[in-house]
């Protein structure tokens, strides 16, 4: 089959304007704001031994963190920031999307553009100075007239950086609710769609590109003090903020947006929700590669309107109870608790998806294992692995605690690759997930918990306060609760996992509903 | 004001000028500049002598405030120097560096017309004033008004210098060893150039050399400086007769040379 032939390179191509056009703004927002910043600072820091060493300490202990750890930090601090302002002014602001991103990237640029600036200005000619002194300018116009034109080069190096770093560390983004053309790689990653993670990672390299050659241009161009080549670059930096800025003006308002975390099932429920939506009618679209720790909060403050949960993770992460509760009553407590914050806990879609320690069928049955507590005894020589957040869950502590669980090793991995990692021994045992479709595709076994360690995860769907009432859109939820099994949706991962052009979360999505449409 | 007392009174006049600087922490300070007395007449051609850290250089500077003096007073044209803002103090003095100084990212015209520009001159008018100056430094202005520093020779450099000094029609041009840097036949026509355009604009010029022989020919007067002190001044005549030990050191060297080269090159003697 011709590679350019799979529908999937049609359905990435089909995104581009959202994707490409929200990256553009917040890289260009966020590069602005840092030089706004940076510039002014280098240049008071420049005669201040003790500032300067203060401001490229910060800004290298900023860029020591990782990208990913610094624009999920800025969610809570912009999230209690927003409750404080409301609470004071009257005046609230969303802590989702944009300004999260563009803050934290910007403190991402900083570095580059302080040192380089630093850098050129200091490297100015002591002579050269001291004539600007003498043929009588002042303070301001030696720096304006001598010392930037001088320190130019360098500082548009610095500024080149770290246009090309803010554009790549713009992909992740995605987790705190900014579209990005991170949502290719992450959306990619999670359903193994090779083409989304390829054409998200083109098409950020290209863009980094192309800036870095326009900025090229206009370095080139104050150099040689040609006003023409300024002002191509100039013109080709505003075409691309207007190119990009054309298509989300036309586009149609949003209606209601359907949340989704970082997992396969995650986007075919989002998929199969904004279907459902807009088959009655409403306007619907997805907002997906949410940060687990986000979404929740995304939610209350109603800038997603509905998304699927999991009954023990909410209870734990969100609700931050240590004890577990047989499954009616948690359900029951949690839909209380959840009133308390306003979030309507609608239903169930009908299976769970719990963690649960998994490993090769005939393996367990050579060694004899049907359950945790048969594992406990042979686990000091076994390796286990899970996904980012598993270790330090709950659940985890509490089957520790209940069947004396102890690993010879334990390893983190993403989750696609942990069922290839068991099926082929890498690792002994995994932790995965109930629903997943690679358990009876891989020939696998669920281990018993015959001491309930691990908490129900019904599967249920969350609306935001603000749609509390919103009867159109619970009346389109409605139809979906208690009808998706555990078979239907193991079947539907396992079809997301597929990497070829049916495994799209939207094709999967059909699939799923008329499988179980069709069965009442 | 009568016209005799205006003859009367110097247009640079140091006056027990003294400058020390700090030689790093704990250290004792430096007294560069120590207790200089040393009038400079409107119109004269004065040449300060002496070696490095003889405190020269640093003499030169306190007179346009690049560097603030600590005790002492300095006139010019007949005004305490602290009480004019340094930025105007520097405007209406012209000042020639060692390697020219120029702007590297500004051509021949924007350098030369940089202090008019500063002062608010029309940008018609700063064109043909820098035209004028390029004549009068001898530079032909089609070919270079365009170009930047480093497409120019050391000695169209330092032409270009003088020029930028000029450019603000200052009544007062200081030299810092302006010629120092340029090979014996440029210096030599750059020296006589200069001299030449000092008389014809009726400059006061204040020229820091470690050259004797380059001082005796271009200036009428000499001022010797040795450790921050002045040690001597007057013509090269009257220098000639100085019982300083120091000064006739410094004159030793020129006079030796005139007596080799009237040996080895005797008027008559095309070898």
């Amino acid at each position: 089959m011709n590679l350019f032939s799979d529908p999937r390179w049609s359905e990435a191509l089909a995104h581009l304007p959202d994707y490409l056009g929200n990256h553009v703004r917040i890289s260009l927002a966020a590069l602005a704001l840092g030089l706004l910043v940076s510039l002014p600072l280098a240049i008071v820091a420049r005669n201040r031994p003790l500032l300067r060493g203060a401001l490229l300490g910060f800004a290298s202990v900023v860029q020591t963190v990782p990208g990913l750890a610094l624009l999920a930090l800025f969610y809570p601090l912009l999230l209690a920031l927003a409750a404080l302002s409301l609470a004071w002014f009257g005046v609230g602001f969303s802590a989702f999307g944009f300004l999260p991103a563009v803050l934290a990237l910007a403190l991402y640029s900083m570095l580059p553009v302080l040192r380089n600036t630093l850098a050129g200005l200091g490297g100015v000619d002591a002579a050269v100075l001291e004539a600007a002194q003498a043929v009588g300018m002042t303070q301001p116009q030696s720096l304006f007239i001598v010392e930037l034109p001088l320190a130019l080069p360098v500082m548009m190096a610095g500024i080149r950086t770290a246009a090309v770093w803010v554009i790549g560390t713009a992909t992740l983004s995605t987790p705190i609710g900014q579209t990005s053309l991170g949502n290719y790689i992450f959306a990619g990653l999670q359903t193994q769609n090779w083409v989304f993670v390829l054409f998200g990672c083109i098409a950020a390299a290209l863009l980094a590109l192309a800036v870095d050659q326009l900025l090229a241009l206009v370095e080139s161009g104050l150099r040689n003090r040609s006003a023409l080549r300024t002002a191509l670059g100039g013109f080709g930096i505003a075409a691309l903020v207007a190119a990009t800025l054309v298509p989300s003006i036309a586009r149609a308002p949003q209606g209601y947006v359907v949340g989704a975390k970082t997992f396969a099932e995650q986007y075919v429920l989002a998929a199969l929700i904004a279907q459902r939506l807009r088959a009655a009618g409403l306007t619907a679209t997805t907002c997906e590669g949410l940060g687990s720790n986000v979404i929740f909060d995304a939610l209350v403050t109603g800038d997603i309107d509905v998304y699927v949960d999991y009954s023990g993770t909410l209870w734990a992460n969100q609700l931050h109870h240590a004890d577990i509760r047989p499954r009616a009553q948690l359900l029951g407590e949690l839909k209380a608790e959840l009133a308390r914050r306003n979030v309507t806990l609608l239903g169930e879609l009908g299976f769970e998806n719990a963690y649960a320690l998994v490993m090769p069928r005939n393996r367990a049955a050579a060694l004899g294992i049907h359950s945790i507590a048969d594992l406990a005894a042979r686990a000091p020589t076994m390796s286990i692995a899970g996904d980012y957040e598993f270790f330090s869950r709950p659940e985890w502590a509490r089957l520790r605690q209940a069947y004396g669980l102890s690993f010879r090793t334990q390893r983190q991995m993403q989750p696609d690759f942990m069922y290839a990692a068991v099926a082929s021994g890498e690792v002994d045992v995994i932790a995965g997930y109930t629903s997943d479709g690679l358990i009876a595709k891989d020939d696998l076994v669920v281990l018993d918990d015959p001491r309930h360690a691990i908490p129900p995860y019904d599967a249920i769907v969350l609306v935001a306060p603000k749609r509390a009432s919103d009867q159109a859109l619970l009346s389109a939820l409605q139809p979906l609760l208690g009808r998706i099994n555990i078979a239907a949706m193991r079947e539907a991962n396992l079809r997301a996992a597929g990497g070829d052009g049916e495994s799209s979360p939207d094709a999967v999505a059909r699939w799923l509903w008329q499988r179980v449409s069709k069965r009442q | 004001m009568g016209r005799t007392e205006v003859e009367k009174s110097p247009l640079i006049a140091f006056a027990h000028v003294g400058k020390s600087f700090d030689s790093g922490r704990g250290a004792k300070p430096v007294l560069a500049v120590d207790d200089v007395s040393l009038d400079v007449a409107e119109g004269e051609f004065l040449a300060i002598v002496g070696g490095s850290g003889s405190g020269k250089t640093t003499l030169l500077r306190l007179a346009n405030r690049l560097i603030e003096a600590d005790r002492g007073s300095i006139r010019i044209e007949g005004e305490e120097v602290r009480r004019i803002d340094p930025i105007r103090l520097r405007r209406r003095i012209g000042y020639v560096f060692q390697s020219g100084g120029l702007f590297p990212h500004l051509s021949v015209a924007a350098n030369i017309g940089i202090t008019p520009k500063l002062l608010g001159t029309a940008a018609a008018e700063i064109s043909a004033g820098v035209d004028q100056l390029l004549e009068l430094v001898r530079l032909d202005p089609g070919q270079h008004r365009g170009r930047l520093p480093h497409e120019l020779s050391g000695g169209q450099r330092q032409r270009v210098g003088v020029a930028r000094a000029l450019a603000a029609r200052p009544r007062i041009v200081l030299m810092d060893e302006p010629f120092g840097a340029l090979d014996p036949l440029t210096r030599d026509a750059l020296g006589d150039d200069y001299r030449a355009l000092h008389h014809k604009l009726g400059l006061t010029t204040v020229m820091i050399t470690h050259d004797m022989t380059e001082a005796i020919l271009l200036a009428d007067r000499i001022a010797v400086m040795g450790a921050g002190r002045l040690l001597a001044q007057g013509t090269p005549a009257e220098l000639s007769r100085s019982d300083e030990a120091y000064v006739g050191e410094l004159l030793r060297t020129p006079r030796r040379q005139a007596e080799r080269l009237k040996v080895l090159l005797p008027r008559d003697g095309a070898a």
